[in-house]
């Protein structure tokens, strides 16, 4: 008897301990997610894929598309990291578009957050260029299913 | 983009160039005709939009924005000494402004993509100029010594570093006969975003690739003929109809270090 009360006492206390240490975290996730990176949306009307399919997979299609430009010379493909940056190029305090520098460029808001390290702006620009009026090829496809077929089979090859 | 530079570029009839100007994909692909040495072109608009090209002599495959670029093209110069002045520097400035490199006061280090050499004869005291660059050699000793397949010639002839897989071990500095590779030693920031170049990896004369993928010369030829001398001239080398290879066909040029069997496609006239 004694002993079924002091296991429904351990129940109740183990319960209550849980609750006081589940519970404020989840009304901050229901609530003012303060803590959650908000990347500052571009300046289009949509970006290139799904935002949920870019969250997961950007690296891939970039990964992918920088091997097409560089041996193949496309320029046109859908996943190109100079459009990126001058689609979510954000500004900063003086009206012009910051560098990777400043934690308010769009690739950090994420990165920082993630702790992941990106490389890519050792090399490339990371705003977009002023003194060039015209970037890239001519006529820039804005989605082909001919480049999400070849990136689909790219992604395919990888799983295998 | 306008109808001028297309004169510049060599057009044959103002007429041509006005029906061109039409619609800025018309003037894309007249200069990528040009640069294919159609010597004479007509233009004629069918609708907005759809443009008839009618070619004298030889169809120009003209590669259109998103097709690879084919074997079946081989890019090269033609530079004439004889116009290239000791003084003049149109060509190396050209290519600093467009590619994004500087002297930054180490000379002994600091990227050249391009530089003015004057080439003295000790016998009679002769002297002549000229620029040197990468030769984009149809067989690269860069390309074979590199140990991770960074240094690479595109299908079109020009030799490139994918600078992703670049690990800048210098091998292909040690390689090249004409001296044409830099490393780069320092961080950089504000690189042109059409011509990524970083630490830690080799570089050199990309024969500025996104401007010929766009149809357009390089920026050290476009210089030269605008403010220099006018000794450089772009081309096909494969295409018998154009300019470079009319000149090639006709008149003495030299392939530099022609004896190591590298067969650059830079060649030059007059030394």
């Amino acid at each position: 008897m004694r002993q079924a009360v002091v296991r429904r006492i351990r129940t109740i206390a183990t319960l209550l301990l849980a609750a006081a240490l589940v519970l404020p975290v989840a009304t901050a996730r229901a609530g003012n997610a303060d803590w959650l990176p908000k990347p500052a949306r571009g300046k289009g009307e949509k970006c290139v894929a799904d935002t949920q399919w870019m969250r997961r997979n950007h690296m891939t299609a970039l990964m992918h598309q920088r091997d097409v430009t560089v041996h193949e010379g496309i320029h046109t493909g859908r996943f190109s990291l100079e459009r990126c940056i001058e689609c979510h190029a954000v500004n900063g305090a003086d009206g012009k578009p910051v560098t990777i520098e400043s934690p308010k460029h769009f690739c950090r808001t994420c990165h920082d957050y993630a702790a992941v390290q990106i490389d890519c702006f050792d090399c490339h620009a990371s705003r977009p260029d002023a003194k060039a009026a015209k970037i890239g090829n001519a006529a820039p496809e804005r989605s082909s299913k001919a480049d999400a077929a070849v990136l689909a089979q790219y992604l395919r090859s990888l799983e295998r | 983009m306008s109808c001028r530079s297309n004169s510049d570029a060599g057009c044959g009839s103002s007429g041509a160039c006005e029906r061109a100007a039409a619609s800025s994909e018309a003037v894309d692909n007249a200069r990528r005709t040009f640069l294919r040495g159609a010597a004479a072109l007509t233009a004629t608009t069918l609708a907005a939009g759809v443009t008839l090209y009618v070619f004298a002599g030889e169809p120009a495959a003209a590669r259109s924005p998103g097709e690879k670029a084919i074997a079946k093209v081989r890019w090269g110069l033609l530079i004439d000494a004889s116009k290239c002045s000791e003084g003049c520097t149109a060509c190396v400035s050209a290519c600093q402004s467009e590619n994004g490199w500087r002297d930054t006061g180490h000379p002994t280090t600091d990227a050249r993509w391009i530089r003015k050499l004057t080439v003295k004869d000790p016998g009679n005291g002769a002297t002549f100029s000229l620029p040197m660059m990468c030769q984009h050699c149809a067989k690269p000793p860069c390309v074979d010594v590199c140990p991770t397949g960074a240094s690479f010639r595109r299908a079109d002839g020009i030799v490139l570093v994918d600078k992703h897989i670049c690990i800048g071990c210098r091998y292909c500095m040690m390689a090249c006969p004409y001296k044409a590779r830099s490393f780069i030693h320092e961080p950089l920031d504000d690189q042109r975003p059409y011509a990524p170049r970083g630490k830690g990896t080799v570089e050199s004369c990309t024969l500025c690739v996104h401007r010929i993928d766009e149809g357009r010369t390089p920026a050290c030829v476009e210089a030269c003929n605008e403010i220099g001398g006018g000794a450089m001239l772009f081309g096909d080398l494969n295409d018998p109809s154009s300019e470079i290879s009319k000149r090639v066909a006709v008149y003495r040029t030299t392939r530099i270090r022609d004896d190591l069997g590298t067969d650059p496609g830079v060649r030059y006239m007059n030394i």
